[in-house]
């Protein structure tokens, strides 16, 4: 019985060995599943062209040698004209060295990329940074409330403001001074929801949000402060 | 932070503004950019290679040449562009380096040109990239190398008085260097060979005496083979006792591999000699005689090739050790199986897994012996499997080991090869040394026979003698000239000073009498010298000259006298000794001297000739003293001349 045993093994590696051999010419293609790598080549091949300068002038605030010079930038970065996060959380994670820039990123990228589609390509960016930098305080505050609202549904609730709050402590990394408390940032967005929440119902809206901070003096300052960054 | 972010610098300064309504503190005040210039285009023109890029790319590395305010100094205001007089097919990975936050090395650049355009533009190698990073520090591993072998072939040649036992240690290590260590260096090649020879000889049968059955020679003639042994193991004792002698760090030498060898090879018979005949221990010492094989180890130091396959097998040591990782493995797997698959067998000869191991390892290397097959079916199947896997498992990690060998040879070809170069290249770099030194002469030669010649008035003579020199060569030659006035001292060939110092071996003992002051010592050498030059007499021929002409004698005087310094000077450019003689002796050559140039009429082939030069010498005397060291030097360097 053992010597059948055997023997029954040593066909079936036999068997196995020349499946292999087949497989490897191609001559027999079991139903194995499709290769993602095709997908991914797919993917890597799309390119994206932005439109033309005078939409584009049309739509931001920028003039044309900006918006060339602003171009120049963005396409010697991204030779495909698209930023997908992965590189969009590199490229931030290099300014702050110390800490942990992803999750920031992450909202960020979510607040660049308007139309959800995964990737920020250049008119995105430039419209962003055409409201950031030469729009009105109102809608530089709106935008920041996108950025908080990360679910984009209107309201900043308390779960959304911590999320926010942990990921800008985080930039920060361990080496501060003082130390950041485990419980600073939940100390953080109280103080932000006693001040910005008027109504008491536990979130803010847009118009509670913008009417706080108008009144705010520091934050108005503040706000021009990137004025002058093109 | 990379450049290639500092692109994206604005973008994340705008998106700061998501932390405004967060904070609770007053922002720092931005810096302000207060050269808000529009980007331009800045034209870069290399070696006639226009490039053109934006001034920000520039800008993005401010501690290199073309990023900070050092590039004005190469602004050329009519054309308004950057010049740069380099190499532009190295520029352009400077340039790239800026618009892409890259160093890329370039695989067809020359690793020390690439170093220098590097440092012109202020970039540090450091920062090339990850892609290109292995080919260049491979490169420059190899160049340094390369340097360290000509330093250390310097160090060689160079010969400082070293005691005997530097210069025993050095014999043993270059067996080159002298005929005594050549002759060392082959007679211990012949022992080794003779003790290996020996060795296996003495196990060879050698024929059946009358009452004994066949027995090895060693056994046979025991006594001549003994004695081959001890004069073998004698003279490997001495020279083990020299090396150790000679070494500079004992210790090291005694930790060394060749070292350990020796030691290793010439125990065996100090420990037999130790040892008494009696059976316990006599196992013992035959197992210690095949420590004597190691003796043809010793061959390494005679044979380079050895030593590269021991230096590759021990950078190899990591495959190495796969490949036995990996067969062990395999052996194993394969035992147990076939082991499994055999038991039902009769008479089958796998008695157990260790016993299937000899089967496993001789099918994987594909010996084949046949002493042990298997029979069953399961047994063959299992078994070709076996002798397939085994052929890939060895072959895989043996070109690792091939291509290392191979590279460690080509690497001490290359040392050999470089070697044999280092004459011709050393010869290069002497004649165009040489060449310089000489053309430095020469023109010197030339510019004073014209001075010569302007005075004695054949204009046209001293025309066809002089060569034009480029405004280089004239500003170099002043230059040395300037040089030579400055220390007193003048420069001559090497033939001229190898012959004076020659000259002055041979003269310094007839000629000059020690109790004369340093002129008459210089008159009479050089008295002498003239006496040489027409008789080859020593001493006998050194009264009557002395009570030559005086004039002559005043004449040299004054010709080899510039000041005291200058035959001070003089002589300290020949060997130590304050043999001022000699400086004088270079005047006395002026006879010889004389002969060779045709042109100016003064210099005839005898004594006579050093009466024109002193003849002519009133004439010149009263214009100006410059004349006068002129023509003597002018004298002293037609002395040279001639010399050649």
């Amino acid at each position: 019985m053992a010597l059948e045993g055997m023997e029954i093994i040593a066909i079936a590696v036999v068997i196995g060995l020349f499946v292999v051999i087949l497989k490897q010419f191609g001559i027999w293609e079991p139903l194995s599943l499709e290769d993602s790598c095709d997908n991914d080549l797919v993917l890597s091949m799309v390119r994206h062209q932005p439109e033309g300068l005078e939409k584009l002038q049309a739509q931001t605030q920028f003039t044309r040698k900006e918006l060339q010079s602003l171009y120049r930038g963005f396409k010697n970065e991204c030779p495909s004209g698209l930023v997908d996060e992965k590189t969009f959380k590199t490229i931030y994670s290099q300014f702050f060295p110390q800490g942990d820039a992803t999750t920031y990123a992450h909202f960020l990228f979510n607040a660049f990329d308007l139309d959800r589609n995964g990737s920020i390509n250049f008119e995105d960016f430039v419209l962003g940074l055409s409201v950031l930098l030469r729009g009105s305080v109102a809608g530089k505050l709106r935008w920041a409330f996108s950025l908080y609202d990360i679910n984009k549904d209107g309201y900043i609730t308390k779960e959304e403001m911590l999320a926010i709050m942990t990921s800008v402590y985080d930039m920060m990394g361990r080496y501060t001074s003082p130390s950041v408390q485990d419980d600073a940032p939940l100390e953080h967005v109280d103080k932000f929801f006693q001040k910005m929440d008027r109504d008491g119902d536990g979130v803010v809206t847009v118009d509670e949000f913008i009417e706080t901070c108008l009144k705010d003096e520091n934050i108005m300052a503040s706000m021009q402060l990137f004025d002058n960054v093109i | 932070m990379a450049a290639g972010v500092a692109a994206w610098l604005p973008f994340a300064r705008a998106a700061a503004i998501g932390w405004m309504p967060i904070a609770n503190c007053p922002m720092p005040i931005a810096p302000r950019d207060h050269s808000k210039r529009q980007d331009e285009l800045i034209i870069l023109n290399v070696s006639g290679r226009r490039f053109q890029t934006w001034r920000t790319t520039l800008d993005r590395y401010p501690d290199t040449l073309l990023g900070s305010s050092e590039k004005e100094f190469f602004y050329d205001e009519e054309t308004k562009e950057y010049f740069f007089d380099r190499d532009p097919d190295a520029f352009r990975s400077v340039l790239n380096f800026y618009r892409t936050g890259k160093l890329h090395y370039p695989r067809y650049e020359c690793i020390s040109a690439y170093d220098e355009e590097l440092a012109f533009f202020g970039i540090i190698p450091e920062i090339i990239g990850d892609c290109c990073y292995e080919e260049y520090k491979d490169r420059k591993r190899e160049n340094a190398e390369r340097l360290q072998d000509d330093q250390e072939e310097n160090k060689d040649l160079k010969m400082p008085n070293m005691n005997f036992r530097e210069t025993m240690w050095r014999a043993f290590e270059n067996p080159h260097t002298s005929t005594m260590a050549l002759v060392f260096y082959y007679v211990t090649g012949f022992f080794i060979a003779i003790s290996v020879i020996t060795n296996v000889v003495e196990t060879v049968p050698c024929g059946a005496t009358a009452n004994q059955k066949d027995m090895p020679c060693g056994e046979r003639y025991t006594v001549a083979f003994f004695c081959m042994d001890t004069a073998c193991v004698m003279i490997f004792t001495v020279e083990y006792l020299m090396r150790l002698f000679a070494a500079p760090s004992r210790y090291r030498f005694m930790r060394s591999v060749m070292s350990i060898i020796d030691v290793v090879a010439i125990l065996p018979y100090y420990i037999g000699l130790v040892m008494t005949n009696n059976e316990d221990v006599s196992g013992a010492f035959v197992t210690l005689r095949v420590f004597r094989v190691f003796r043809i180890f010793k061959f390494s130091r005679h044979s380079q090739g050895l030593r590269i396959l021991g230096y590759t097998l021990k950078s190899c040591a990591s495959e190495l050790g796969f490949l036995l990782f990996s067969l062990t493995m395999a052996i194993i797997i394969f035992a147990t199986v076939m082991f499994y698959a055999e038991k039902g067998s009769s008479s089958s000869k796998f008695t157990s897994i260790p016993a299937s191991f000899w089967y496993t390892i001789v099918t994987m290397t594909t010996l084949g012996y046949g002493d042990m097959v298997p029979k069953t079916i399961a047994g063959k199947i299992f078994g070709s499997i076996c002798s397939l896997s085994g052929v890939l498992v060895i072959a895989l990690p043996v070109p690792v080991i091939v291509s290392n060998f191979s590279r460690i040879y080509h690497q001490n070809q290359r040392a050999d090869k470089r070697r044999a170069q280092k004459k011709a290249r050393l010869a290069r770099i002497r004649i165009t040394k040489t060449g310089s030194s000489n053309a430095f002469l020469q023109s010197k030669r030339n510019g004073l026979l014209n001075d010569l010649l302007e005075l004695t008035g054949t204009e046209e003579d001293g025309q066809k003698l002089s060569k034009s020199t480029s405004l280089l060569e004239s500003q170099h030659h002043h230059l040395l000239h300037c040089l030579e006035k400055t220390t007193a001292h003048e420069f001559v060939d090497e033939q001229m000073f190898e012959q004076n110092c020659l000259e002055m071996a041979l003269q310094s003992y007839p000629s000059c009498s020690p109790s004369a002051s340093s002129r008459d010592g210089s008159v009479g050498t050089c008295c002498s010298r003239r006496g040489k030059r027409s008789t080859h007499l020593p001493n006998a021929s050194i009264p009557p000259a002395h009570q030559g002409p005086l004039h002559e004698l005043s004449a040299i005087r004054i010709q080899c006298g510039e000041p005291p310094s200058c035959v001070v000077s003089r002589s300290s450019l020949n060997l130590k000794t304050d043999d001022s003689s000699r400086v004088n002796c270079k005047g006395g050559q002026i006879t010889t001297a004389i002969i060779s140039l045709p042109t100016p009429p003064a210099l005839t082939p005898d004594g006579d000739g050093l009466h024109r030069p002193p003849q002519r010498r009133p004439p010149i005397h009263p214009p100006a003293p410059s004349i006068q060291t002129t023509s003597s030097s002018s004298c002293a360097n037609i002395v040279k001349v001639s010399a050649l």
